[in-house]
């Protein structure tokens, strides 16, 4: 068994072939069971039948958890007490309120500075014949991961006190006369701010991509009517294209406040929340493997989910829009 | 990008349909102010592609070139190396690394393909009661912060014994991406015509060979945008693996593996760097070649968070 568990190719093999296979049997024998039953008890059995496996996962990976994780924040850090508010007392004192800060600075920087570069890529792009390409540059960054996103950063960060520098930034920083090197990542909320650019730099894509579309689908009449009313470029841009993809970059805006609230891998590998750059959801990394705390990350936890929840009624509300037309 | 989107997708993005609408409308390019708009595109493209172009060319540097001078350098003395990528396999074990991030990947993709097309076509072709509660309900868990799920997540595994093995992590990011994978095909099932499904029927085709004769093959292009999507999340994840394989003794993953290595290597910066640039080789490639499909799947699914 320990074999087969530390065999990438049998892994491979079983998770890819033979689990499938064995679903698609079990769908076909259950279908062969139900099509015996009479159709009405045949049309009320058989949507659960084939729900039965993907809602099994969603209860046992998410909500059971959820469940779990709102019980736990009320108990000791064993969870072997009930200590009533005791753990969120602690979320909103001390330390964490540095950590709480760190993460309010990515709530608002993050999304905005998203939102505003893709804005300007998904219209200016627009405008070149060489959209594609430019875009594809853009978007690359989008397959390369946190981790490696924010080892090929701290290069660009790279701080030698004197001589020649390693770090790109610094090397076009001191290239200013009278400049001197910056160590970026020691010095306080500007290194929350370099940490940021990593992740504007990697969603950037992914957001311009689906503002694009907006653009694109705008009503061409809408835009050759400004014109024709003198409008230029400016005006039509704030007053026809805005106004039109409003929805949009409320979509996009609420992705990327999900996005900086669970942020974790970039600060993890560039800082490890040294030189106070630490956020919510690194604090609860420390707090579950190095302290051992399963209440104060299980506060830590339902601190996120609460603030998730407006997020959750704006998505809910578009897709009840979107089901309506 | 999205213009090249030639399938009548309609994937619960009225972005992109729109989008397939505009191709054939000519606009007006800027007359005033091009030079502007060329340079501010430039820009954009010379800032976001320099890093890349950094990793890709400080991981063939010398050990002691690396540490003395930033990698453009090499641009006008060139002396290149491949003796960091033989020491990130040999030494640092990239190599048994890549298999277990392969390992997690190529299951979690395939099987998190499957299960959404399966629960999106009950929940599309199937009237049921409770199906709109249901509906809202994934909706809802789209933004789930997987903060969330890590500690009971971490009871449960290590109460089934699955703790540090690959497995869990097929049923962590499958369970996981599940909601988002219903909602993006589910759009897309619900555009094949219903009577497509109803001659299927008379001609008396049980409800799996309609799955597997219709839906498959009709729904095959936004399968492969979740499928895509899929293989970046699970490949780039650093927090689960982290987590759920931490301390085991199987080979971690390439994002833990390099990760650690950030801390672990003080001068060897090269070979941290050739490591680097073998882990995001494959989704590079992946997002390169199949660009068409992964725009697909994020314009169908942008309320993911």
């Amino acid at each position: 068994m320990n074999a087969i568990l530390s065999s990438a190719p049998a892994l491979i093999l079983i998770g890819a072939i033979a689990i499938p296979i064995l679903v698609f049997a079990v769908l076909g024998t259950g279908e062969k069971i139900i099509e015996q039953l009479r159709p009405r008890s045949a049309r009320k059995v058989r949507p659960w039948f084939w729900l039965l496996l993907p809602l099994a996962l969603i209860t046992l990976i998410l909500i059971y958890p959820m469940i779990d994780t709102v019980v736990s924040a009320f108990r000791s850090s064993d969870g072997s007490a009930w200590v009533g508010l005791q753990n969120f007392a602690w979320a909103f004192a001390g330390s964490m309120l540095g950590v709480l800060g760190n993460n309010v600075i990515w709530l608002i920087v993050f999304p905005l500075g998203t939102l505003v570069l893709a804005l300007i890529v998904a219209v200016l792009f627009d405008k070149v014949r060489y959209e594609r390409f430019a875009m594809t540059l853009v978007v690359l960054p989008t397959a390369i991961s946190f981790t490696a996103g924010s080892i090929i950063w701290r290069q660009v960060y790279d701080y030698k006190a004197a001589g020649s520098q390693t770090g790109l930034l610094n090397a076009l920083w001191t290239l200013i006369p009278g400049n001197q090197p910056v160590p970026w990542l020691q010095t306080e909320v500007v290194n929350t701010l370099c940490l940021i650019i990593v992740a504007v730099w990697s969603s950037l894509g992914v957001a311009a991509l689906i503002l694009s579309a907006a653009v694109k689908n705008m009503p061409s009449e809408l835009v050759e009517a400004a014109r024709l009313d003198g409008a230029n470029e400016w005006r039509i841009f704030f007053s026809v294209t805005l106004a039109h993809i409003t929805p949009t970059l409320l979509v996009v805006a609420t992705t990327e406040v999900i996005f900086a609230l669970k942020i974790f891998d970039i600060v993890y590998v560039m800082t490890n929340g040294n030189f106070n750059t630490d956020t919510i959801a690194n604090r609860m990394y420390f707090e579950l493997f190095s302290a051992r705390d399963l209440g104060h990350a299980s506060a830590i936890a339902v601190i996120l989910l609460i603030v998730a929840i407006p997020v959750v009624v704006v998505n809910i509300r578009q897709f009840r829009a979107e089901e309506g037309h | 990008m999205s213009t090249t989107n030639t399938l009548p997708a309609n994937t619960a993005s009225q972005g992109q349909e729109r989008a397939h609408r505009m191709t054939h409308v000519p606009r007006r390019r800027l007359r005033w102010g091009r030079p502007i708009v060329h340079l501010i595109v430039v820009v954009f493209m010379i800032v976001w592609f320099t890093p890349v172009l950094g990793l890709f060319v400080g991981s063939f540097r010398t050990q002691s070139d690396s540490a003395a001078t930033g990698w453009w350098h090499a641009l006008i003395a060139p002396l290149f190396t491949g003796y960091n990528y033989q020491q990130a396999l040999d030494v640092i074990g990239i190599g048994p690394s890549l298999a277990t991030s392969l390992a997690i990947t190529i299951p979690t993709t395939v099987l998190t393909t499957i299960l959404s097309a399966i629960g999106a076509y009950a929940l599309t072709r199937m009237a049921f009661i409770g199906r709109t509660v249901l509906s809202l309900l994934l909706v809802a868990l789209l933004i789930t912060p997987p903060q969330v799920t890590l500690v009971p997540m971490l009871k449960f595994f290590d109460f089934t014994g699955l703790n540090g093995t690959v497995p869990a992590l097929w049923i962590y990011e499958v369970g996981f991406t599940i909601p988002f994978g219903i909602f993006l095909v589910r759009g897309f099932i619900s555009s094949i015509p219903g009577e497509l499904f109803e001659s299927a029927h008379l001609d008396g085709a049980s409800q799996l060979r309609t799955f597997i004769s219709i839906v498959l093959p009709l729904s095959a292009p936004v399968l492969a945008s979740l499928a895509i999507m899929q293989f970046l999340w699970a490949w780039n994840d650093l927090l689960s693996p982290l987590l759920f394989l931490g301390g085991s003794s199987v080979a971690q993953p390439l994002t833990v593996n390099v990760a650690g290595l950030v801390t672990a290597t003080g001068g060897s910066q090269a070979q941290l760097m050739a490591a680097t640039f073998i882990s995001v080789l494959l989704p590079l490639i992946i997002l390169i070649t199949m660009q068409r499909f992964f725009v697909r799947g994020i314009l169908g699914g942008s309320v993911k968070g």
